[in-house]
């Protein structure tokens, strides 16, 4: 190339060159005269020659486009039952540009309606922000009276009106408040980030919980209307109309029933609980305890109402199933057992001798075991149903920290474990990882550390959604789906659509004995007649027409100065230092429900979350039409049914050829 | 070099260009007439809105601060870099054309820090590929030459129109075809091209966007669509032919005031303007355009080589591609195009872009041909 043009520049005539692009620049720019006298031309055309049609037009102009927001999507539970709903209301409206005097004119109005100083401030605030054309919502929610007196004085407010408009109203109040959430005002930090065009008209966007995670879906898109309107900017006649297409409704998985009735099982003891169908990933009930009202939120929650909220000590607006992250305890020990045979380390007949104090092979601090003097000869079942914790110390320190860590991680703890709600935290899975990230001092990962990892404390935390998440896992046979609360969208009008949830990756178990081996020994939690058993005497299973899986955990809130047993038996002593689990699936032998439940300040896991797990699962099996037998017939396990009761099967449950199988409801009564 | 020896020359260079800046003085003051104007106008057309005006004359001081880089890079520097510039444009074109993010239209690189338009890199490259090409070569061109310059100028300006976004195709296409048109191609041969982009129009008919073919359809007919697109051309023209000889007058323009107007900041500013100002503001303004159209073209004539001559050529004349077909949309002449009037019209990347054309322009006249 280079070659070539110094080849080329030899017959280059540079001067002939210059005077040909002095005549082509004198030709553009002729050329580039005449297209701006073209230019010219066309405004000589509108500016004079047309001048006074299109003048005319200017002062008559008084076709405006109007944007219309969409009806926001409503919210059902999976039965149809309302949760957000929209309701008509009546707001007062100022158009800045026409209030010759805007103190005045507030200090007036303040005599016929009565205007709350957070009114004011949110008004100001807006009015700094919009268009001087623009109406800016001055009181939301008018009552009749409001309206009634504010139609008489009318005329002393120019640029004042009542605007009718749809709000977001939550029927069931708190119940829903960590789920669904709430909508409120758009402000100017949203407007940063909005389509503009979309959210025309619109004044309220989804806060937290559904409303937010699903605003795509929620909001629809705006239409358009001319309108005719008078000097004063008001409408005289509609002259086109482009309907808004409203939001999706959206219908929940979660079953309000079963909702109510987690709700009131913790009797406003601070707490979350979260079920999960572990066929689908479907959330049933997700309730973090005590709630707050998501309506104050809607039309700006007064500045003494959110004080309220901010300063109250149970902190009820803290999402606990999401952001709630607490030591797991010994709810991790199926987990670990299920490590256990999966790296093939431990068959389920394998055991330790519990003395009551477990070592470290040449160190000499103890690692304590619940029972003084241990619980002797402990297998996988016996370790499970009597929360033995020397055989997890032993079974973690043979398995090592990155075999935990990578089955653990496995099963969702330590990272969020996708439901569709925004906020959830992630957790803490010790690993070496972990602890080199967060532990700058000590970097170094010891064989201490590693011991009590295997009985959920240490380093580990978990949510109540992770938990539920990880045991719907197990549950359903090692099958990994994100949980979802929203079951199915629907266009208005139209009947609903699933949403697609397809699991994320193949089954996590490698051999369904280990999965038998592990829910046998967290049935016998439930079922189990000897006394070292956690579950023993707290009739959890009685009367429950299916096999329910189930295993507790009790959390200390602070670590123990020495290993010293601590003789205080008190309760309320305990529960100021516990933190109580219960995680519980039914039917054990082919589960559909799975529970995880979190009590912030509770003694003893199987006796304070275990009954509220069980009330949850009485919901759903009510929630199911009543007791119905399983699908399968039982397997042969230590502690067979003893006698059954009869219900007729449903059609759904029961395919075709299916005998129906005795099921176990007085099981629990030979715990006693 | 070592990393001293280049600090030092960095440092050297920085402080020569603030020292001893080499600046066309009349343009410079052109522009900066023409910025304040443009100011001027935002301020009415946002509704008073001073943030608008702030982040504008900020871009604008940012585009000051890149003439006066430009200005000190020679062109025969920037000749040996025009390849490698060519080449890395067009493949940041490829690259959003895979991988582009934006509001409807793809034609955005996100850098983390900031938001990166490859066309708007274009609008300067091209011009200066084909002056590249052209340098060496013996004027005027013959057809193979054409055909090769075409293909310059096709790629790219395909791969925008394809984001899509005609106005910018259609920028750079012109700023190539100045060039070339300025190199001397026979009077005959431009001809024979016209006739053939006559033909080609059905073609490229066929090839658009349905949103595209309805903007040509609405300025032939806008009141067959007064709720969309026929809504910004009536009320775009009502602005204009109420502003009457003289104008409404300053801050007056009932039109954007009442909203009546969109996007009366942006792609339709102009109207304001026309409202504002009436027929004698829009002369003065287009003698002012003409004026720094016609300084580019007299660097161009004074320039040393043919790249700096074609290279100058083709930028002044590709600005007023922009005052034409953003005036001729305004006024219901041409169809809706996204593209702004210089230095008026509010946004960011475009300001930036012209300016440091400008900044070349700076470099070329201060590496002027040496008078006897």
């Amino acid at each position: 190339m280079k070659r070539g043009a110094k080849r080329l520049r030899i017959y280059k005539d540079t001067r002939g060159e210059g005077e040909l692009f002095r005549r082509r620049a004198f030709a553009g720019f002729a050329l580039i005269l005449l297209g701006l006298c073209a230019l010219v031309g066309r405004y000589v055309f509108l500016q004079v020659l047309h001048h006074d049609e299109f003048a005319l037009r200017s002062v008559n102009n008084s076709v405006k486009p109007r944007a219309i927001p969409p009806a926001r999507g409503l919210i059902y539970d999976r039965n149809g039952v309302l949760l957000a709903d929209n309701v008509p209301a009546f707001r007062l409206e100022v158009v800045p540009d026409k209030v010759p005097n805007m103190n005045q004119m507030l200090a007036e109005l303040g005599k016929v309606i009565p205007l709350d100083p957070d009114d004011l401030d949110a008004f100001r605030k807006q009015l700094k922000q919009s268009r001087r054309f623009d109406s800016v919502p001055l009181k939301m929610r008018l009552t009749e009276d409001d309206i009634a007196r504010f139609a008489v004085n009318r005329w002393r407010f120019p640029g004042v009106d009542v605007a009718p408009y749809l709000t977001r109203y939550y029927p069931l109040g708190p119940l829903f408040a960590h789920v669904v959430g709430y909508v409120s005002r758009i402000d100017a930090d949203d407007l940063q980030n909005l389509d503009q065009d979309r959210y025309k008209g619109t004044t309220h966007i989804g806060r937290i919980g559904v409303e937010r995670s699903y605003e795509d879906m929620l909001h629809g898109t705006p239409g358009y209307e001319l309108d005719e309107v008078n000097a004063d900017g008001r409408i005289q006649r509609v002259l086109k109309t482009d309907p808004p297409v409203p939001g999706k409704n959206l219908y929940l998985s979660i079953d309000a029933r079963i909702q109510k009735a987690a709700q009131d099982a913790f009797e406003g003891r601070p707490g979350a609980a979260v079920a999960i169908d572990p066929r689908n990933g479907q959330v049933l009930a997700m309730v973090s305890v005590p709630e707050f009202d998501p309506n104050l939120f809607v039309n700006g929650i007064s500045s003494a109402d959110y004080k309220t909220l901010m300063t109250a000590t149970d902190k009820p607006l803290l999402n606990r199933a999401l952001r709630g992250a607490y030591p797991p305890g010994s709810t991790v020990k199926p987990f670990m057992g299920l490590a256990g045979l999966e790296y093939g380390i431990r068959t389920p007949q394998d055991s330790v001798l519990s003395t009551g104090v477990f070592y470290i092979p040449g160190q000499s601090r103890g690692y304590r075991d619940d029972v003084r003097g241990g619980v002797g000869t402990t297998n996988l079942y016996k370790a499970i149903y009597a929360s033995v914790n020397t055989y997890f110390y032993k079974l973690a320190l043979d398995l090592g920290i990155d075999r935990i860590s990578e089955f653990m991680g496995s099963y969702g703890f330590g990272h969020p474990s996708g439901v569709d709600l925004p906020g959830e935290v992630s957790g803490i899975l010790p690993s070496r990882e972990w602890k080199a990230k967060h532990s700058p001092k000590e970097r170094n990962w010891y064989p201490g550390e590693t011991v009590i990892t295997g009985i959920g404390q240490g380093y580990w935390s978990v949510t109540a959604m992770q938990l539920a998440h990880a045991l719907a896992t197990f549950a359903g046979r090692g099958m990994p789906y994100a949980p979802r609360v929203v079951m199915s969208t629907a266009d208005v009008g139209k009947p609903s659509s699933p949403l697609l949830n397809p699991p994320t990756g193949p089954s996590l178990i490698k051999n369904m004995k280990d999965w038998e081996a592990v829910n046998e020994g967290m049935q016998l939690v439930i079922y189990s007649t000897d006394p070292t058993s956690t579950g023993f005497g707290t009739k959890l299973g009685e009367g429950f027409p299916y096999r329910i899986a189930g295993k507790s955990g009790t959390a200390e809130r602070f670590s123990r100065k020495t290993d010293a047993y601590n003789e205080d038996k008190n309760t309320a002593y305990l529960a100021a230092r516990h933190r109580a689990w219960f995680e519980a699936f039914t039917p054990a032998e082919n589960p559909r429900i799975a529970v995880a439940v979190v009590l912030e300040a509770g003694a003893w896991g199987a006796k304070d979350a275990g009954p509220i797990a069980r009330k949850i699962l009485d919901a759903w099996l009510t929630a199911q039409g009543g007791a119905v037998p399983p699908h399968q017939p039982l397997q042969e396990s230590a502690l067979a049914p003893a006698s059954s009761t009869q219900t007729p099967p449903t059609p759904e449950d029961t395919p075709q050829g299916d005998v129906p199988a005795p099921d176990s409801s007085s099981a629990g009564d030979d715990t006693q | 070099m070592t990393i001293d020896t280049l600090r030092i020359r960095l440092h050297r260079f920085l402080r020569r260009v603030w020292t001893r800046p080499r600046i066309d003085l009349p343009l410079a003051f052109a522009l900066l007439l023409l910025c304040s104007v443009g100011l001027v106008t935002l301020y009415s057309a946002g509704d008073a809105n001073l943030g608008l005006v702030g982040g504008q004359a900020a871009r604008f001081v940012l585009g000051g601060v890149f003439i006066l880089l430009m200005s000190r890079i020679p062109p025969s520097m920037l000749r040996n870099w025009t390849p490698w510039l060519y080449a890395g444009s067009v493949m940041l074109l490829v690259v959003v054309a895979v991988l582009g993010e934006g509001r409807g239209a793809d034609r955005w690189l996100n850098l983390g820090i900031m938001r990166f338009q490859p066309s708007e890199l274009m609008k300067l490259t091209m011009p200066m590929m084909v002056a590249w090409y052209l340098h060496p070569r013996q004027l005027p061109p013959r057809w193979t030459d054409i055909i090769v310059v075409g293909g310059m100028i096709a790629i790219p300006a395909g791969l925008i129109a394809k984001q899509p976004d005609l106005g910018t195709a259609l920028l750079v296409s012109a700023a190539g075809a100045f060039a070339l048109f300025l190199s001397g191609m026979a009077w005959w041969r431009i001809g024979v091209l016209l006739a053939g982009a006559a033909g080609m129009v059905p073609i490229a008919w066929h090839f658009m966007h349905q949103y595209q073919r309805d903007r040509i359809l609405t300025m032939l007919n806008p009141e067959s669509d007064p709720l969309g697109n026929g809504w910004h051309i009536i009320q775009s023209q009502i602005a204009v032919g109420s502003g009457g000889i003289f104008g409404k007058g300053f801050e007056q323009g009932t039109q954007s005031r009442l909203d009546f107007l969109p996007e009366h900041t942006t792609d339709f500013i102009f109207a304001v303007f026309c409202e504002e100002f009436g027929l004698i503001g829009v002369c003065a303004i287009l003698v002012l355009y003409a004026f720094i159209i016609g300084r580019c073209l007299w660097i161009a004539m004074e320039a040393k080589d043919t790249y700096s001559r074609l290279l100058a050529g083709a930028i002044g004349m590709s600005f007023f591609v922009y005052v034409f077909v953003n005036g001729g949309m305004v006024s219901g002449l041409l169809p809706v195009v996204g593209v702004p009037m210089p230095m008026v019209s509010y946004g960011g990347t475009s300001a930036v872009s012209l300016l440091v054309g400008f900044g070349v322009l700076m470099s070329i006249h201060a590496n002027r041909k040496v008078h006897d």
